[in-house]
Formats: C-alpha cells, sequence, structure tokens
C-alpha cells in the first residue's frame, strides 16, 4: 500500500467516500473540470442547510463551547458601525452603501493545490454542513472591539472537502471586485489595490476556532458585514477577516494580502491580536468595548490572541511575534 | 449705517462657527455619534479645526474679491475658532482615544501625532497675541508672527494626511483649497509674504 505523507488536515479519501466511488467521481470530475457543476457532485452529509438570503432567518445549533458570555455588542452597532473600505472609508459607509452590492447570485471560485477546484454556488457550499452559531470576540487593529454571535461553519470542514494536496501550504482568499456596486473601489485616491486579499496558513486555517460565517444573530450576513460569506479568525486583527468571498486559492508560497501591501510595517501577514506589540500609529494595549460611551469609554486590556491563547498559541510556538507581527 | 450693520455681520459669523460645536453637542446627548462616539467627536473637532483654517486663510482673498474690508474684520475671530476646535480636538484625543495612558510615546514616536501636536502649538502664539492690545503691543511685527498660521497649516495637513488608513481622496481635495489660498496670495504678494516671522 502507498503511504503517502499528508498534512493532518487532510482527510483521508477514504473517510469520505467509498474508494472506488472516489475514483469514479475524479474521472468524472476531471472530464468536468472548471465547469461550474462541481459542487453539484459533492456528497452530502446531513440536513441541508438553507442557502442565506438577505434578512433570513437560519436555522442554526448553539456552540457554548466556543462561545464566550461576554455582552454582546448590540444588533445596531454590529452593523451600522463597519469597516468595509469596498464602500468607502467612514464607519456608516458601509451600512449607507453596501445595498448596493449585488450577492444573488454569488459564486465562489476554488483553485490551486487541491483536488476539487471548481465554481462553486453558495448553495453548493452550505447545503451538506450544519449551521453553528459561535460568539466571539472581534477585535479592530484601530483599538476597539465588538462581541458578535455569529452563524456558519467551522473553515476545516469547508476545506477539507476540496481536497487541499500536500503542497497547499497557505489558503489565500479575495473579495469581491464589482467597482460598479462597490464605490470604494471607484476612488482614484485609494491606495488599496482591488480586489482586497486576505491568507492564512494551512494550520491556521484548519484550526478549530477559524470559522466561515454566513449569518450573524441569527440571520443571513447583512451585505456591509459580508455578506453572503465571511472569514472569522478572531484572534487575529478583524480586517484579517475577509469578507464577501469570491475565491479561494491553496498555494505553496505565503499570499499577498491588502494591508500589508499598503504598509508592511503597519501590517503583517499574521497581525495575531497581541497587545506586547504596537501598531506604529497607536498602542495596542488596551481597546474600547462596543458600544463605548462618552462617559464611560469602556476600556478593557487588549489581551494576546484576542483571548484564545488556549486554542491557537501553539501554531505559532518559537516564532518571534515581534518580528512576525 | 455701516456701523450698525458690522457687529451683526460680526455675530452672524461668530453664530456660523459655533454651530457646528452646537450641533456636534446636540448629537453627543442625542447619542447620534455612533457606538464609538469618543473617536468620532475626536474626528469632527479635528476636521472642524482644520476647515476653520481653511475659512480663516479664505478672508484676505474673499476681501480682495468684494473689495470689502469687513472680512478682514472676521479674521481673527475666525482664527481663534480654528484654534477652539484643536484644543477641543486635543482633549477629545486625551480623553477618548488614548485615555491618557503613554502620553510620552505617543507624542514622541507617532509622526502623525507629533504633526498634530506642531500645528497647535504654532497656532498658540497666534492664539495669544489675538487681542486688540497685543496688536497695538507688538505693531509692526504682528504680522510676521501670524504668518505662523502657513506653516501651522502644512503641518496639519500632513497630520491630516498621515492618520489616513487607505483613501486619501479627501485630503487631496482640502490640499487644492489649501494651495489655491496660498498661490493667491504669492501672485497678489510675492512668495515674501509668506515667510512668517520676518518683516517684509
Ligand atoms: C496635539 C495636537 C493633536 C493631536 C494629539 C491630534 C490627534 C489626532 C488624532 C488621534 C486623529 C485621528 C482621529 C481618529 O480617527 O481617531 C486626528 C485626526 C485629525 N486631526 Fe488632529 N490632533 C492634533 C492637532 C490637530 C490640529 C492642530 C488640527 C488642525 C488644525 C488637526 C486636524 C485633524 C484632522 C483634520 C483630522 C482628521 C479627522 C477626520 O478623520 O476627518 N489635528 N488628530
Amino acid at each position: 500500500m502507498l503511504i503517502k505523507k499528508r498534512p493532518s488536515w487532510a482527510l483521508n479519501h477514504s473517510e469520505v467516500t467509498p474508494e472506488s466511488v472516489f475514483r469514479s467521481r475524479r474521472r468524472f470530475m476531471a472530464g468536468l473540470a472548471a465547469t461550474a457543476v462541481a459542487g453539484s457532485l459533492l456528497p452530502r452529509f446531513s440536513v441541508a442547510a438553507p442557502a442565506p438570503v438577505q434578512g433570513q432567518s437560519l436555522p442554526f445549533t448553539p456552540m457554548p463551547d466556543f462561545s464566550t458570555d461576554e455582552e454582546k455588542t448590540p444588533f445596531r452597532d454590529v452593523t451600522h458601525y463597519n469597516n468595509f473600505y469596498e464602500f468607502g472609508t467612514g464607519k456608516e459607509d458601509p451600512s449607507r452603501y453596501a445595498g448596493e452590492m449585488v450577492v444573488d447570485p454569488w459564486s465562489v471560485t476554488v483553485e490551486g493545490e487541491c483536488d476539487r477546484p471548481g465554481t462553486y454556488s453558495i448553495d453548493d457550499l452550505v447545503k451538506p454542513l450544519d449551521y453553528e452559531e459561535r460568539i466571539y470576540r472581534l477585535r479592530c487593529v484601530e483599538a476597539w472591539s465588538m462581541v458578535i454571535p455569529w452563524i456558519g461553519i467551522p473553515l476545516a470542514d469547508l476545506i477539507k472537502r476540496f481536497e487541499p494536496n500536500s503542497r497547499a501550504k497557505y489558503v489565500y482568499f479575495e473579495t469581491l471586485q464589482d467597482p460598479e456596486h462597490m464605490r470604494g473601489q471607484r476612488s482614484v485616491f485609494s491606495t488599496i489595490d482591488w480586489p482586497y486579499r486576505e491568507g492564512l496558513r494551512m494550520d491556521e486555517a484548519m484550526n478549530e476556532l477559524s470559522f466561515m460565517a454566513f449569518g450573524l444573530y441569527g440571520k443571513a450576513l447583512p451585505k456591509q458585514n459580508g455578506a453572503p460569506m465571511r472569514l472569522v479568525v478572531p484572534w487575529k486583527y478583524g480586517f484579517k477577516s475577509i469578507k464577501s468571498i469570491v475565491r479561494i486559492r491553496f498555494q505553496e508560497t505565503q499570499p499577498e494580502t491588502s494591508w500589508n501591501m499598503i504598509a508592511p510595517q503597519e501590517y503583517g501577514f499574521y497581525s495575531n491580536v497581541n497587545p506586547e506589540v504596537d501598531h506604529p500609529r497607536w498602542s495596542q494595549k488596551r481597546e474600547r468595548r462596543l458600544p463605548s460611551s462618552l462617559l464611560s469609554t469602556n476600556w478593557i486590556d487588549t489581551r494576546k490572541f484576542n483571548g484564545y491563547g488556549e486554542q491557537v498559541a501553539h501554531l505559532y510556538k518559537g516564532m518571534d511575534l515581534k518580528k512576525y507581527y | 449705517m455701516l456701523r450698525l450693520r458690522m457687529p451683526l455681520f460680526r455675530l452672524l459669523v461668530f453664530a456660523g462657527a459655533l454651530l457646528p460645536f452646537a450641533l456636534l453637542v446636540m448629537d453627543a446627548f442625542g447619542g447620534r455619534l455612533g457606538p464609538d462616539p469618543g473617536e468620532r467627536l475626536t474626528e469632527r473637532l479635528g476636521l472642524l479645526a482644520f476647515q476653520c483654517l481653511l475659512v480663516t486663510l479664505f478672508m484676505t482673498p474673499l476681501s480682495r474679491w468684494t473689495g470689502s474690508p469687513v472680512w478682514i474684520r472676521v479674521r481673527r475671530m475666525l482664527g481663534l475658532f480654528a484654534f477652539f476646535y484643536a484644543v477641543l480636538h486635543l482633549l477629545a484625543f486625551l480623553q477618548f482615544v488614548i485615555g491618557w495612558e503613554d502620553l510620552w510615546v505617543a507624542f514622541t514616536k507617532r509622526p502623525y501625532i507629533v504633526f498634530g501636536t506642531i500645528a497647535l502649538l504654532l497656532m498658540c502664539p497666534l492664539a495669544i497675541t489675538s487681542t486688540r492690545g497685543m496688536m497695538r503691543r507688538l505693531g509692526r511685527s504682528w504680522k510676521p508672527l501670524h504668518r505662523l498660521i502657513y506653516p501651522a497649516l502644512v503641518f496639519a495637513w500632513l497630520h491630516f494626511l498621515w492618520q489616513a488608513r487607505s483613501d486619501v481622496g479627501e485630503m487631496m481635495a482640502y490640499a487644492v483649497i489649501a494651495i489655491v489660498l496660498l498661490v493667491v496670495r504669492v501672485y497678489w504678494f510675492g512668495w515674501r509674504t509668506l515667510v512668517p516671522l520676518r518683516r517684509a
């Protein structure tokens, strides 16, 4: 028997699908390469999760083990105080202008070092899985934070289905580029080289905390929060949690990421929440937990890895986090 | 007639310059500054300070274009409003953005804060010498001293630019206005009149 060394996140094919079925499907898939139907051939595991529809409720299972019991930031604030520069740099710009974005139909291109590349509809991506609710802290690099109940699926479960191969060391994500409907992308003075890009090391992506969100507060994601699907990596600064994803690529080399391209001395590839490493323009020791008010600013001390060290600190063992910020 | 209209005009300008402050206070009490009101307040006060500087610098060209001296008579008041908003902006920053912590680091290591501080420091002597008594005392040195407003504007703009995260469109629009205001002076009075502290 051929034993190939596989990264720990790569499920053995036989665990997923009987070998013969897998092989025949593989042959069939090859014939269909790059066609839009790839997703419909994926195995179905359980009750179908409905695709998110703007404003509609989603069924979910609460996951207390993955949830903080801190006070949640109100829905209104979560949906009206956003950084989503595709719609402008002001915090209200996204809630004002994201309505212009077209999210239906939506397709996600999966490519690179994996055995199941293709173009998937949101339906294809969510149907075989169940939604979970996880209440995570979100720490913005600008020194404010929120507590948000996300609805989604573990990123690892999603990624496994694309069967990344052993050369997949990183996963790259890309946001929709559609200047006609995203006014921030029309600005000639923007220093962002659109589309917005983000990336994770493969072991970070496969960590149990990494989450692909399709909703929040029990409902499909509002457009300003990154509809129809966005990443949530709670131990990293918010900008790593890329919104409105249209492309996922597995690659061997570290991907270029937007903020790192603009100001590498301010935003590293890792961008783990770390009170010991200041942003060159401000301190990261504390954060304003929103909602804040003029009478009480609601300062709290920022925790390393945003308080998720137990789950993720091992990923960075031996790394100098002052250098790899 | 003119004697009666001037105080009224000054009153109108005063009210106009104070109006944004009133709106800000109303928004603050009405809870309309969003979930991070301190940050919003700081931003709006900074922008008001900068806009007041530009409006102040607009008075000289206005008086030339309209041939009326009334604009010059409200110029000092508008400059003081710029200072007023800048001081409030600084206080808001200290209270809400950094919470009075790590002051030394903030004011020495962070270039955009340093630029803002230089701008404010340059405005201080102007505010102090803005009274009629001081004008009389300083005589011919008053004008060269008050040309410090030009470097103050430049530093304030650099400060504005430097705190941008990615989109600098707004800063560029303001730069165009600022450059026009400076260039017309060079055209009318020669570039030497832009140099502060030097008697022409
Ligand atoms: C000690 C002096 C100063 C300090 C510490 C300071 C600090 C700051 C900070 C922290 C911000 C960013 C606000 C935020 O987004 O949180 C800011 C923005 C700004 N400041 Fe200052 N500042 C100073 C002086 C000034 C002066 C003198 C002016 C103008 C006359 C000015 C004009 C501005 C403007 C226009 C902005 C941008 C507001 C916006 O985002 O729309 N600042 N300042």
